[in-house]
């Protein structure tokens, strides 16, 4: 294997499987990020413009149309409650995770069965765990609400996801760091806050922002559960059964722009404590 | 009033489950002294660290140090200091605050702790890496930082596991001498685990031989190699024979053993196994009927004086005053 690769690499020849499998990548990158692509441009349609090309001239008045609430759809509203309810979500399932993900590290009775439990919830279909928490909550005569049944049904699918993404950051922490804490005399939350946290800040991070990021889009389990203040997912869907405009482009534009500030926000601030740790390094120069 | 002893281990015993990692021992390590406990891998010997330590908890018996019972006390309140085998610097924080990490704990304010932390820098030669994060760093360096982060909380014991086994061999022969010489400027006591005979030869005020939970033998590295107490002892410290006697198994030093012709004197002849040229020494590997493989290690001059190729039979002998009974074969 290591032979005929350092062969190829010295005649510079590669095999042709190397140009079927990048043909085929090149095919599958174009399929994902290719409608968007077509989306992005003609969500700057001219007005006079339709939902297909040519574009007839540019402008931004399908932007300016998702700020006016229409009969259908309230996008700015619902946009708001996205974002607030994507933040508890993603502050929940880290604060669990981080906990989950320090508790697993020791094999207790019964902690196979309860990861098995836990996790469960990613195989089950997500519609019916939707509608039953929904039916719950009408059972129990509770009303089903953002942060009360929706909150729940997305916690259903962010925490298993953050419960594995933590066991993976966990699993690679050396136990003896907490061991060198605590014979350098720390306590148990001093290890904690000085040691364990500090080291796994960054895989925290991630796990926040994949919470924030199927929060934000999560239809499925939510749709059922949701009572009648509708996250944007919801919103546009209704929008989309109802309605055709390159609104429904524009607001794919901005949703999409959000997911990317997420994301870009979240390197940003990894790439600050980085550069944080260097700096006090550098002041005792 | 100076205890005798800085750590005694009185009938400690250590079980995983059924397993049984450290089986009732007893060893007493005299003031200021650098102790070496060594054996093949999973002898008891990081258990035994790790229990004086006070990160396993021991299963039976009782750890004091300088007079005082530890067993049940958390690492911290022990007055000992552990270096680990990864060294486990924090990745976060950078040389300085690794040092300065155990006065930070115990709410010492900032400025005094990085005046000590550079003191302990110093004292390890690292003084010009304070601002450098772990990762920067070489193995021998990490090592250092590991060393003075553990000193600064002034530790009685100084507990060290395989110190040296993630380093390469020039530098290894280098930490060496140094963990020795701060060991006797510091006047507080080492206890190093290690697989490696070359390390707790060197190092050793008192070596530790342990094997399948027990110890085998204890005394000065001069001592054990002079009159190893077992065939144990003997195979595993090296350079020894252990050939059949006329009362049970011998002990014949490698290096008082001989090429030459059957006399009166004892002898062992056989196939030529393996000839290495060590620089001042050659090391000739015999494969004998009655015996095994018994080894000669020959002052060069004198191999050459009347060399043998692998393959040719020789006979090796040796003197009775070199004979060593093994009392416990």
């Amino acid at each position: 294997m290591l032979a005929t690769r350092q062969f190829h690499a010295s005649s510079g020849k590669r095999p042709w499987t190397f140009y079927a499998l990048a043909s085929l990548f090149g095919a599958y990158l174009l399929f994902l990020y290719g409608p968007m692509l077509v989306m992005y441009l003609l969500s700057f349609q001219g007005p006079n413009g339709g939902v297909t090309f040519p574009m007839v001239g540019v402008s931004t008045v399908w932007f300016e149309d998702i700020m006016r609430p229409g009969q259908m759809a309230n996008i700015p509203v619902a946009f708001e409650r996205s974002i607030a309810l994507a933040s508890i979500v993603s502050l929940v399932t880290m604060v669990v995770s981080v906990a989950a993900g320090l508790g697993f590290r020791r094999r207790f009775p019964g902690s196979g069965l309860l990861f098995y439990l836990a996790v469960a919830s990613l195989v089950m279909p997500s519609l019916l765990v939707g509608f039953g928490i929904g039916l719950g909550f009408k059972a129990l005569g509770i009303k089903a609400d953002l942060l009360t049944s929706a909150l729940g049904a997305q916690l259903t699918w962010t925490l298993p996801f953050g419960l594995f993404a933590m066991f993976a950051v966990v699993n690679r922490f050396d136990r003896s760091y907490e061991e060198a804490a605590s014979d350098l005399g720390a306590s148990a939350w001093q290890r904690l806050r000085h040691v364990i946290l500090p080291i796994l800040l960054p895989g925290i991070i991630g796990v926040g922002m994949g919470a924030f990021t199927l929060s934000y889009d999560e239809y499925a389990r939510t749709t059922l559960a949701i009572g009648s203040r509708n996250t944007l997912p919801l919103e546009i869907y209704a929008l989309i059964s109802s309605a055709t405009s390159p609104t429904l482009f524009a607001i794919g534009t901005v949703t999409t722009t959000v997911s990317f500030c997420a994301i870009g926000v979240t390197l940003f601030v990894i790439f600050r404590l980085q550069r944080r740790r260097k700096a006090t390094a550098l002041q005792f120069n | 009033m100076l205890a005798k002893y800085d750590v005694e281990l009185i009938g400690v015993t250590k079980r995983y489950g059924a397993t049984l990692a450290v089986d009732n021992i007893s060893l007493r390590i005299p003031q200021a002294s650098y102790c070496c406990l060594l054996g093949p891998s999973g002898c008891g010997k990081t258990s035994t660290l790790r229990m004086i330590a006070g990160h396993e908890p021991i299963s039976n018996g009782d750890i004091l140090i300088r007079d005082q019972n530890v067993t049940d006390l958390p690492p911290a309140k022990r007055g000992t200091g552990m270096m680990f085998q990864s060294y486990a610097l924090f990745p976060h924080l950078n040389c300085l605050d690794n040092v300065a990490f155990s006065l930070k704990m115990r709410g010492t304010g900032k400025t005094e702790r990085h005046a000590r932390a550079r003191e302990f820098l110093n004292l390890v030669h690292m003084g010009d890496f304070a601002d450098r994060l772990p990762a920067q760093l070489s193995g021998g360096q990490q090592q250092r930082i590991a060393l003075a982060r553990s000193l600064i909380t002034k530790p009685r014991v100084l507990l060290l596991d395989e110190p040296l086994s993630a380093l390469d061999p020039f530098l290894r022969v280098r930490m060496r001498e140094e963990l020795k010489r701060l060991q006797r400027d510091l006047g507080i006591t080492f206890v190093h685990v290690t697989h490696s005979q070359d390390e707790a030869m060197a190092l050793a005020d008192l070596m530790v031989v342990m094997d399948d939970g027990l110890i085998r033998q204890a005394g000065a590295p001069r001592e054990i190699f002079e009159r190893p107490a077992s065939s144990f002892v003997a195979r595993f410290i090296g350079g020894h024979n252990v050939v059949p006697g006329e009362r049970g198994l011998v002990a014949i030093r490698a290096d008082r053993c001989r090429l030459g012709a059957a006399g009166s004197g004892p002898y062992l002849s056989g196939r030529v196994a393996a000839v290495e040229y060590q620089g001042p020494l050659v090391r000739v590997a015999l494969e004998t009927e009655f015996a095994g493989q018994a080894t000669a290690l020959l002052p060069d001059k004198l191999f050459y004086a009347g060399p043998v190729a692998p393959g040719e039979r020789a006979t090796l002998v040796w003197s009775e005053e070199d004979v060593h009974a093994l009392p416990n074969a």
